[in-house]
């Protein structure tokens, strides 16, 4: 397919680093929009801040680069005035669970219809290699000098726990599937999660001797378990192991919607006085 | 249909109004004395095609309320100090990426959670600077119930112009007092609506500085397709490190209101035929102001008034004329001067000014300042 097509040609190159697999990702969002036949001018990609959140910079559709953590909290603004819109948000880990951290539960609590990719590479990258809440425990960053002391996020169980209708892992190796994993979650009618395993050599990787992409890549090969055969296998033998898979795929009415009907209802109905 | 004349407070007046200025989205997070606004819009906004909702905290309200504007809502939301404490980041990107939206501050006493149930004049540094960097803003402050009604349809209506966020900085009383206020006919309203692009997608330049200094805003969704930043951006919108498009753009943006300030400063004077002394203020200490000055000049003291509705811009060149005249400048304001300091550093002399100022949650009384008014020589 035609990727250029879909990209701000005179913006590139991106300032993403030798190794970093947010082009990997980016490149699967577009093939997904291809497939599906999104209409750029009624499709909105918004971001918060961090590496993995410049990516909207280089789409050529309706782009939103907002402030640090806030990411969904406008496309849910953007969402709810215009719902025939397809908002899709890319936010990383430090973005979406640490400062909006608040926002993101009560999205998914909403079921709002939004499709929310989180990159996640561990770690705060674009700052420099601070801990992150899903830095795996006793991993070292620039704030961790002495190992991680924090118990991680689960990103994914977060987004389950919290109501999100669709909710998926991959890794950025594994690209077949995060093209199913976004195509089906930006069909899905509600608030859908991917969380994408991603590496960062740069900042993760420099700290953790694992300072080469493609090595990163080859471990997410190694240490990727589907969820279906995880739940055969003991918590030890997970160990240090990535979960994939599709984690939630429920119905469940959407929140635009539900506002929609409340208010035609009221109007019908006059259950109120004006 | 006709205007209609309605007992309501200060919030239900800024609730009706923003809903005739053509308000269709409001998000914010509960708190006092604010609250009354979410709830009168709660009932409303749904039965005007409109959307109530309530966020999780007051920044993401704000940022709701900026995803919408730009989605093509007129968008509001309402608060009180610590809350807007919350929500100054998100309303510095409203400022640099320029969307229109208004931002009410029902003033409380501070600092920290403060006086929740009691009026203060605390935040008029917070509305210009309680943000990171510089920008242009307007803030506005009523002294009735009427006011607010008049001031919160102009709030919208500079916003969507100007493309800038609008502060409404109300107190407690004015929020509270429940007063006559003339709803006039939609017809007599006059509305404004931001520029759109009137060239087709290609050629849309969406931060293009021209002699109106106010670029046309497309809403995303409408065949437009651009870049939104927080980041200081080129005229297409894109993120730029270049010294010289950084400063033109900058410089745009802190000049654009500069050029419009005839639209935007407005004051009423009264008793300024004659007079020696002069009380300036704003906001609730208005009623008592008033009251004294009408019996001192009783008394036969000369007196003049004037009462600011806008506080940024600083209208200090507009009541210059009348301070240079002043032998001596009152200022009753329920904090510890902010709107003296500006006079002072932008006005007049020091030694013209008296201030009276109150922080204890208490309002200023006419006899406070009929007293100083009797004294000062
Ligand atoms: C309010 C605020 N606090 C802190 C920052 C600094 N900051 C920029 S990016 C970032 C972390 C980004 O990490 P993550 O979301 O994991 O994204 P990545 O860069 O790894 O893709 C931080 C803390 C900021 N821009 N704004
Ligand atoms: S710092 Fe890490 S996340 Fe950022 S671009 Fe470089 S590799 Fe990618």
């Amino acid at each position: 397919m035609d990727y250029l097509r879909y990209l701000r040609i005179d913006k590139l190159p991106h300032i993403w680093c030798e190794g970093c697999g947010n082009g990997i990702v980016l490149k699967s969002l577009l093939r997904v929009i291809d497939e599906l036949k999104l209409d750029p001018d009624k499709t909105v990609i918004v971001s918060g801040i961090g590496c993995s959140s410049r990516t909207p910079g280089y789409m050529d559709f309706n782009t939103l680069h907002t402030t640090h953590g806030r990411a969904i909290a406008y496309a849910t603004g953007i969402k709810l005035a215009k719902p025939e819109l397809e908002v899709i948000v890319i936010t990383g880990d430090g973005d979406a669970t640490a400062i909006g951290g608040n926002h993101f539960i009560h999205a998914a609590r909403r079921n709002i219809n939004i499709t929310v990719l989180i990159y996640n590479n561990y770690i705060y990258g674009m700052t420099g290699g601070q801990v992150s809440p899903t830095t795996p425990l006793f991993k070292y960053t620039t704030t961790t000098p002495y190992g991680n002391p924090e118990q991680p996020f689960d990103i994914s169980k977060l987004a389950k726990a919290a109501g999100a209708s669709f909710v998926a892992r991959t890794t950025v190796y594994h690209f077949q599937k995060m093209d199913t994993y976004i195509k089906k979650a930006i069909l899905k009618k509600g608030f859908s999660v991917v969380e994408i395993i991603t590496p960062c050599p740069t900042a993760f990787g420099r700290k953790n001797k694992e300072d080469r992409g493609i090595d990163m890549l080859k471990k997410q090969r190694e240490i990727a378990v589907p969820i279906e055969k995880a739940k055969s296998l003991s918590s030890d033998e997970l160990k240090d192991k990535i979960i994939i898979g599709i984690f939630q795929d429920i119905e469940k009415e959407e929140y635009t919607d539900l506002y929609k009907r409340i208010r035609e209802e009221i109007k019908n109905n006059n259950k109120v006085r004006l | 249909m006709p205007s209609k004349t309605m007992m309501i407070h200060g919030n239900t007046a800024c609730a009706e109004a923003a809903i005739m200025a053509g308000c269709r989205f409001f998000a914010g997070y509960p708190i006092t004395p604010s609250s009354e606004i979410a709830e009168y819009l709660a009932y409303k906004l749904p039965l005007l095609d409109g959307i109530f909702i309530q966020m999780e905290d007051e920044i993401a309200s704000i940022c709701a309320v900026i995803g919408a504007s730009i989605a093509g809502l007129k968008a509001m939301t309402a608060t009180s100090g610590p809350g807007f404490s919350l929500m100054q980041e998100n309303i510095g990107f409203a400022c640099i990426a320029e969307i229109p939206c208004v931002i009410v501050d029902v003033q409380r006493g501070g600092p920290s959670t403060g006086l929740p149930t009691l009026p203060s004049q605390q935040d008029v540094m917070q509305s210009r600077w309680g943000t990171h960097g510089e920008h242009p803003i307007i803030v506005l402050t009523p002294s009735s119930a009427s006011e607010t009604f008049h001031l919160t349809i102009k709030a919208f209506n500079l916003s969507e112009k100007f493309r800038v966020p609008v502060i409404l900085l109300t107190d407690e009383i004015t929020a509270h007092l429940t007063e006559k206020v003339t709803i006039p006919d939609k017809d007599q309203i006059k509305i404004i609506n931001r520029k759109k692009p009137a060239v087709p997608p290609e050629k849309y330049i969406p931060y293009q500085i021209d002699d109106t200094y106010i670029p046309a805003m497309a809403n995303f969704g409408d065949g437009y397709r651009y870049h939104i930043t927080g980041l200081v951006r080129d005229e297409q919108g894109f993120p730029t490190n270049d010294p010289e498009i950084i400063e033109k753009q900058l410089i745009r943006l802190n000049q654009k209101l500069e050029k419009y300030r005839n639209e935007i400063i407005e004051y009423d004077t009264q008793f300024t035929e004659d007079f020696e002394k002069l009380v300036i203020c704003y906001g609730s200490p208005y009623r008592a102001a008033k009251n004294a000055v009408t019996r001192a000049r009783d008394k036969g003291i000369k007196v003049g008034l004037i009462k600011l509705k806008t506080l940024w811009p600083f209208p200090g060149e507009e009541i210059k004329p009348y301070t240079a005249k002043a032998k001596k400048i009152i200022i009753p304001e329920m904090n510890l001067g902010q709107v003296a300091y500006l006079i002072k550093s932008e006005v007049c002399d020091d030694d013209k000014i008296i201030k009276i100022n109150k922080i204890n949650g208490e309002p200023i009384t006419p006899e406070e300042i009929y007293k100083t008014l009797i004294w000062s020589d």
